[in-house]
């Protein structure tokens, strides 16, 4: 979907994107991933032309984005930054509604896009329609963020560092919400951060930065069990490495299949982290697993979470 | 009770304004129409000054030619300063800032008298020097507080909205202008507030004004006419900022 094809990018003579090259499959989830300073956030804005790049090819779509123009191929793709960048001085209604007016849509088809995006996103239109920026949480202004670069149905949505301004527990709550909205939408998403945990939480794929250039591109799998580097192992953490590892996995992989064992069930696709988490909270050693339907289809053992 | 809720409070406070925009208005406007009802005042202040009251032009005549040199002269220093601060806002403009900023310092701190006798030669007696002399004093404030006003716009704003495809234009009529907005109204404010008093010294030069009486008056010793033209601008100038006051409040989004 989105192909980076040895891009480079210097700003008075530093080297910022180091004949980067970069393919972001339709429908994955890339995280950008990298210290302060790796490139990715210009990476990042590459892609929409917010930056222009010295050398180099960028293909969306198949399509060059120097072949359009630079404000045609934005409205294509969704924008969201960490500090929301909602006009104060619009409701939350007419901020969703932006591009969808910039493209002329006719106003019975924005007002039911504004109300179907903010369901989306678990914010009640009634309640949140008419507020303004100013009167919503951090958490509930990132979400209309979210709201207002999906609202043209693009298909790329690009993402900078979205969660890192918000409490500890919003941010959960969002990445949880960027999730859903990943697995019901099948959109590709390009997102920032620094925080290898919410990578490894979110990411179909992860594209590692290191100083302007690509250090490692694999599943957040591959990148912990195959560092190919010491700067990869060392960003990724040699500490906590074990619990990182439980966390890339599912409960799938582990479990024995057939009956199930007391108490309620944990989804099949949950990480192992989250199945040890509630096998101490519960202080057993095995959890029956239920499929996307609710229905038991095996059990998970302790034991074999360290196989 | 009344105290403990401060939104009553303000809503007590925007009446007693508006109302004072209101007594103001009709003070003025009777002064303006009916100036001879304080003829046995002033001949009792200062008995042997006839007429008592300045009679050279009405005072109604004056206003509106003192109204028409302030409209013309701000409207053009609100429309150049605000295209120059728009300017130099711009990534093509920026080297100008200075430039641009000293040009509107020096258009105020040269004396307004000093433009009229520069101007004069050039252009003639009358409105035309002064409305010069206005438009050069009242850029600064309007130039300052309308780059002020834009730059206050906070980046990340201008960043969404460039990233979500509105065009530089779009940015700056629908983002950076309306959210500059109040505080380019406080420089057109202060800018027009300033020009009704200064567009007394048009009077000098023959402009009719309100300057008119008060020049005559200086020029024959007769204070009346002082007072009545000084009275005046003051009271226009009043009644204009709290009319400013009020469309500032207007136009003050909810919430």
């Amino acid at each position: 979907m989105i192909e980076i094809e040895r891009v480079s990018k210097s700003y008075d003579g530093r080297t910022v994107v180091d004949d980067l090259s970069l393919d972001v499959p339709e429908g994955a989830l890339c995280v950008l991933l990298g210290p302060s300073g790796c490139g990715k956030s210009t990476t990042l804005r590459m892609i929409n032309r917010l930056v222009d790049f010295d050398s180099g090819a960028i293909r969306v779509g198949g399509e060059d984005i120097l072949g359009v123009p630079a404000e045609t191929l934005r409205r294509r793709i969704g924008y969201v930054i960490q500090s929301t960048g909602l006009f104060p001085h619009w409701r939350v209604a007419d901020n969703i509604a932006t591009v969808p007016r910039l493209l002329g849509w006719p106003r019975a088809r924005i007002d039911s896009r504004v109300a179907e995006l903010l369901t989306l996103l678990r914010l009640d239109p009634g309640v949140y329609r008419d507020k303004f920026p100013h009167q919503l949480s951090g958490g509930e202004q990132q979400r209309v963020g979210v709201a207002r670069a999906l609202a043209a149905d693009p298909d790329v949505l690009l993402m900078d560092e979205p969660f890192a301004a918000v409490d500890p527990v919003t941010r959960d709550a969002l990445q949880a919400e960027i999730a859903r909205i990943h697995r019901e939408t099948g959109k590709t998403i390009v997102f920032v951060t620094h925080d290898i945990e919410e990578a490894l939480r979110l990411a179909s794929v992860i594209a590692i930065l290191d100083r302007g250039r690509l250090a490692q591109q694999g599943t957040p799998l591959e990148i912990v069990e195959n560092p190919r580097s010491d700067f990869v192992r060392d960003f990724v953490g040699a500490q906590g490495i074990g619990l990182k590892l439980l966390s890339v996995r599912r409960v799938a992989e582990r479990m024995r299949p057939g009956e199930g064992a007391e108490g309620a069930p944990i989804a099949q696709d949950a990480s192992l982290a989250d199945a040890l988490g509630t096998m101490t909270e519960r202080r057993c050693d095995r959890l029956a697993v239920a499929d996307a339907g609710g229905r038991v289809v095996g059990t998970l053992f302790l034991a074999d979470l360290v196989r | 009770m009344a105290g403990s809720n401060p939104a009553m409070g303000m809503n007590k406070m925007r009446a007693a304004a508006k109302s004072a925009a209101l007594w103001v208005g009709l003070l003025f406007a009777f002064l303006l129409v009916d100036m001879r009802q304080l003829q046995p005042v002033f001949g009792w202040a200062f008995p042997g000054v006839r007429p008592e009251i300045f009679d050279r032009a009405s005072f109604l005549e004056l206003f509106w030619s003192h109204l028409a040199l302030v409209a013309v002269a701000s409207g053009a220093a609100a429309l150049v300063g605000i295209a120059l601060a728009i300017f130099v806002t711009r990534p093509g403009g920026r080297d100008f800032r200075t430039l641009v900023s000293m040009a509107a310092t020096v258009g105020q701190t040269f004396p307004p008298a000093a433009v009229l006798a520069l101007a004069v030669p050039a252009l003639g007696f009358g409105p035309r020097p002064t409305v010069v002399a206005l438009f050069l004093y009242g850029l600064l404030p309007i130039v300052e507080n309308t780059v002020a006003g834009i730059e206050s716009v906070p980046l990340a704003v201008c960043d969404a909205a460039s990233g979500m495809g509105l065009s530089r234009w779009q940015v700056l009529r629908d983002v950076e202008l309306p959210l500059a907005a109040p505080v380019i109204l406080a420089g057109v404010r202060v800018s027009v507030t300033i020009a009704i008093g200064t567009a007394t010294i048009g009077s000098a030069v023959g402009a009719l004004t309100f300057g008119t009486p008060i020049f005559d008056g200086l020029a024959g010793n007769k204070l009346p006419y002082v007072i009545q033209g000084a009275v005046l601008v003051a009271l226009f100038a009043i009644l204009t900022d709290l009319l400013f006051a009020g469309l500032a409040r207007w136009l003050q989004p909810p919430g």
